[in-house]
């Protein structure tokens, strides 16, 4: 049939890129991933009053260290190779700068909501005017002048509650990245629309909508109550 | 499984549902089905008890501390007043001040209950010459 002779023609007659094929899937695939995985990496969802703190905590830093090298290496377009070191424990090869390794086997000093003393005070090696400022903290308190009381203060603790709950900003940071990927998946897609996808199809152009409506008719496709019962044949309109 | 939701949010709640002059320690929101459950008094006494020992070291401080505010509710001003002597027995004023600034944090929304600790130990605090934090300026970032 000439129809079909056309249609088959026009099949074998599209090109589709071979070259191209896999590697933008690739990309494409390889970025969206990315995308998803700033939010959840970003996720601070560890809230500083949660009960098993030490472990958390310390995942905690370590992912962000791991995100940091992961954003770097995203932006270099290097990929997975980024992800060779992260902050918290690497034994080195012998460089000149070696990552130091916080020492657990030691009271540390944590800044915690929850735990407000704690194992040691923030600074362990006290100069002179330090000692002779502990020195008069074991005699009346009311002594003490109110900068000597913040000193003291100061010296055994880092961070005060409020400092501690000061909001980070850090949702920008967040929101922007995800905006930033999702821009930038778009561009990724707008190249393929136009480098990788086949040639547009001709069946799906108007003109031969309308000549494959009109065979339809012709042929009286459903015509109790479907496609070609919706058209009026004497007025030659849909109904 | 409800009622049993329900009898643990009562209980926790407890510190909350207080008449207004009294926001105590309420006992540990445990829901036993047998043994006895320690009163609200038997509680306060022991940490009370906790504190006063005279010659209490720095470590039990901080346990202690770390461990009260561990607990779902804000400790009774007899509680905290044992502590901040302890912290004076051990002549660390910074603890002392940590402590106060651990109960404004405890209180959560309720903006009334670090108010009135601060007044029910207000003799205290001028007694050992403990600053409050907004006197020393450190209640704000």
């Amino acid at each position: 049939m000439v129809v079909s002779d056309v249609y088959l023609h026009s099949l074998s007659q599209s090109k589709t890129p071979t070259k191209a094929k896999t590697f933008p899937l690739a990309l494409s695939l390889f970025l969206s991933l990315s995308f998803l995985s700033p939010p959840t990496l970003f996720s601070w969802s560890v809230s500083a009053n949660s009960p098993s703190k030490d472990i958390t905590h310390k995942l905690k830093k370590a992912m962000q260290h791991l995100t940091a090298r992961r954003v770097a290496g995203l932006l270099s377009r290097r990929g997975v190779a980024a992800f060779s070191s992260s902050g918290v424990k690497m034994a080195s090869h012998g460089h000149g700068g070696v990552t130091e390794q916080t020492d657990m086997s030691v009271p540390l000093y944590w800044d915690r909501l929850d735990t407000p003393l704690p194992d040691r005070p923030y600074k362990d090696t006290l100069s002179d005017a330090d000692k002779s400022l502990k020195q008069k903290e074991k005699g009346p308190w009311n002594s003490l002048s109110k900068e000597e009381k913040l000193a003291l203060y100061r010296l055994t603790f880092n961070e005060t509650y409020a400092e501690m709950k000061k909001p980070t900003g850090e949702w920008k940071t967040v929101l922007g990245g995800i905006f930033f990927f999702i821009g930038f998946t778009g561009l990724v897609v707008l190249w393929q629309r136009y480098y990788v996808y086949p040639p547009h199809p001709r069946t799906l152009d108007d003109e031969w909508q309308a000549m494959q409506v009109k065979r339809m008719l012709d042929m009286r496709v459903n015509p109790v109550e479907g496609f070609s019962a919706k058209w009026d044949y004497e007025k030659g309109q849909w109904k | 499984m409800f009622r049993a939701a329900l009898r643990l949010s009562v209980s926790g709640a407890r510190s909350l549902t207080r008449s207004r002059p009294q926001y105590t320690a309420s006992v540990a929101a445990r829901s036993y089905s047998h043994g006895k459950q320690e009163t609200d008094e038997e509680f306060d006494a022991r940490w009370v008890t906790y504190f006063n020992k005279p010659d209490i070291d720095a470590w039990e401080l901080r346990k202690g501390m770390n461990t009260l505010i561990g607990y779902d509710l804000v400790p009774e001003p007899k509680i905290l007043e044992a502590a901040l002597r302890a912290c004076r027995r051990l002549n660390d004023l910074a603890s002392a001040i940590r402590i106060l600034e651990a109960v404004k944090d405890k209180s959560g929304p309720h903006k009334e209950i670090y108010p009135y600790v601060l007044q029910e130990l207000s003799p205290a605090l001028s007694e050992l010459g403990i600053p409050t934090p907004e006197e020393l300026g450190i209640d704000k970032a």
